[in-house]
């Protein structure tokens, strides 16, 4: 039982300090011009039963689609957030490449 | 008798000339180039080099801001959380994530190679207050190894009544607040989300928190005595005829200072008003609406939106320059830098003095003209200037022109208008469009534009334009040329012709 961070998290460092269980870490370095971000770490992740009603990480991260629950199911589906429909931002793009 | 006052009026903290101000105490009134000559002299005192909070000020000082605090702890429709873009000058946006340790170095760096600057902000990229931590320790370790620095940060509220007496204990006399509304039902358009207590509340829940946060926040601050400044972003269709009424409201609590912003939209950006078409003011609608804000509030006029990571004067970005490879590899003398400092800050207070007493012996009377028949129109150029209060930069190098409003009786600063960072879309803006006609477009509505010198091509394009090109007034100070060219508008009887047609099509 344990959440996920996947690609696309900024590190805005927002989530680090509210993790009761400090399972989220910066890993060092970054190899071939991948910038490294934030990580949980499944051994410690509680998912925060026991010690907030909400998932800490999951309440606070701006970005949609980058944590995952334990069935890799995103806790904060895209639209979710931004209030932006996900067609309308996907139209909106197309459009800004099309260029 | 029909007096040209070019100068005359008190200047933000003017050591010897408080209350010069004859008669003048409406913030609204043009006071030369500062609205704040109505202010206490202690205020006046403590903004009168801050580029920030005062526009005399801002054609001197440079400040900058370090990017160290990334977390936000709300969510606003005009911003999005993924930008990081060296090309885009707006606030939110940064190249460079400090550490504490880093930012102390970077701004210790800059001090010396600028010696021009007074003022380090933190205001992001997310929300300073709720990066406490690293908030906070910039500020202890610049408080302590450049006390000459006056520290500042912007905060959108949330967090600020739990930090308040922090912020007290590290000598931070300035802070801004971002307040878009006082009413929940307009922040449920502003803020989908906020982050409290542990959960993150949607909807008009949420920006009921945050309005009643700020107000607290806002009235704790004044209660101490540090200055705050309110920022409002000006998002038409949703809060454009409430902001009145949140000028009102933040005066009342104490504000010194209000700057109504506009709001920056494009679906480019990813934010939510740039992706759902939601408009960003027309330079009309901002200046009416801070015109009508003024009645209330001292306004702030002359705000340039900038990144989180900025750096030199207001209309400049020096950034480039101190990324922090290239500040590893300074040499600095810290203690040196300090000392040029205080001797370029008296240098300019000297020159400053100098100039207002020019001024005031100068006050130019039009009782040799024909008396119109009625009061001539006012007239709004456009100037560009490289610094220092003087028109001083070719047409062609200028980044940002400054509008200047003049009448008989004042000139007055009014914004300003970039020409390239971004451009503000429409019909009318195809890929096809050059730069130069982009950026006489964007000076529709003023009739002349002063500059140091100006090209063949744009001098006919301008014309064409209705825009009379000037560079007669090379290195003199702006408003005094201004007022110089308004005057001989009058004398050649431009001033009792209505607008030309032209210009009242495109403005």
């Amino acid at each position: 039982m344990a959440f996920q961070i996947i690609e696309g998290c900024v590190n805005c460092f927002a989530c680090e300090p509210l993790c009761p269980s400090e399972a989220i870490y910066l890993p060092p370095g970054g190899t071939g011009g991948v910038k490294p971000h934030f990580l949980i770490d499944a051994r410690k992740c509680t998912e925060c039963d026991g010690d907030h009603p909400e998932p800490q990480c999951a309440s606070i991260c701006p970005i949609e689609g980058i944590i995952l629950d334990a069935l890799g199911v995103p806790l904060n589906p895209p639209g979710s957030l931004t209030g932006i429909p996900p067609e309308r931002m996907g139209a909106a793009m197309a459009e800004i490449h099309a260029r | 008798m029909v007096e040209l006052k070019v100068l005359g009026q008190g200047e933000s903290g003017a050591p010897g000339v408080a209350g010069s101000a004859g008669g003048c105490a409406s913030s609204g009134c043009g006071s030369r180039s500062d609205s704040l000559s109505h202010l206490p002299e202690h205020i006046r005192a403590k903004v009168h080099n801050h580029p920030c909070y005062s526009e005399e000020a801002h054609h001197h000082y440079a400040r900058m801001h370090v990017a160290v605090a990334p977390a936000c702890n709300i969510q606003c429709h005009y911003c999005n959380r993924k930008y990081d873009c060296a090309n885009e000058s707006r606030p939110g946006v940064v190249s460079e994530l400090l550490t504490p340790d880093q930012a102390v170095k970077k701004v210790l760096a800059v001090a010396a190679n600028i010696p021009q600057m007074t003022v380090l902000g933190i205001a992001g990229p997310g929300d300073p207050l709720a990066n406490p931590g690293r908030t906070l320790s910039t500020f202890r370790a610049l408080s302590e190894q450049a006390p000459d620095i006056k520290l500042c940060v912007s905060t959108n509220g949330l967090a600020l009544p739990d930090v308040v007496d922090e912020l007290c204990q590290h000598n931070i006399d300035h802070v801004t607040i971002t307040i878009n509304c006082v009413d929940p039902d307009i922040g449920a358009k502003i803020y989908p989300w906020i982050f409290w207590k542990g959960r993150r509340i949607k909807g008009r829940r949420g920006a009921a928190i945050l309005i009643e946060q700020q107000q607290k926040g806002l009235s704790m601050l004044t209660e101490r005595g540090i200055l705050v400044k309110v920022n409002s972003v000006l998002i038409p269709g949703v809060n454009d005829q409430h902001l009145k009424e949140v000028s009102r409201v933040v005066k009342a609590k104490g504000a010194f200072l209000h700057n109504v912003m506009p709001l920056i939209a494009e679906a480019a950006h990813g934010t939510f008003y740039g992706v759902m078409g939601q408009r960003g003011p027309t330079h009309d609608e901002l200046q009416a609406l801070q015109d009508a804000c003024a009645g209330d509030m001292a306004m702030m006029r002359h705000c340039r939106q900038c990144r989180a990571d900025a750096v030199g004067l207001l209309g400049e970005d020096r950034g480039d320059e101190f990324t922090m490879d290239k500040i590893e590899a300074m040499e600095i003398d810290y203690a040196r830098a300090m000392e040029e400092r205080a001797q370029v800050h008296a240098a300019i207070e000297a020159n400053r003095e100098a100039a207002r007493r020019k001024s005031n012996e100068s006050v130019v009377s039009l009782v040799s003209l024909k008396r119109p028949t009625r009061e001539p129109r006012p007239v709004l150029m456009a100037v560009a200037t490289a610094g220092g209060g003087l028109i001083n930069q070719h047409f062609g190098h200028a980044r940002e022109f400054l509008i200047y409003e003049a009448t008989a009786q004042d000139v007055r600063f009014i914004g300003h208008r970039k020409v390239d960072l971004y451009c503000s879309g429409g019909d009318t803006c195809g890929d096809a469009e050059t730069a130069l006609s982009k950026t006489i477009r964007s000076l529709s509505g003023c009739e002349a534009v002063l500059c140091a010198k100006i090209g063949y091509e744009p001098w006919g394009l301008l014309e064409e334009a209705g825009i009379v090109p000037n560079g007669e007034h090379a290195m003199e100070p702006i408003e005094e040329a201004v007022a110089a060219v308004y005057r001989e508008m009058a004398e050649q009887g431009a001033l009792n012709k209505p607008v030309p047609a032209k210009l009242r099509m495109s403005a």
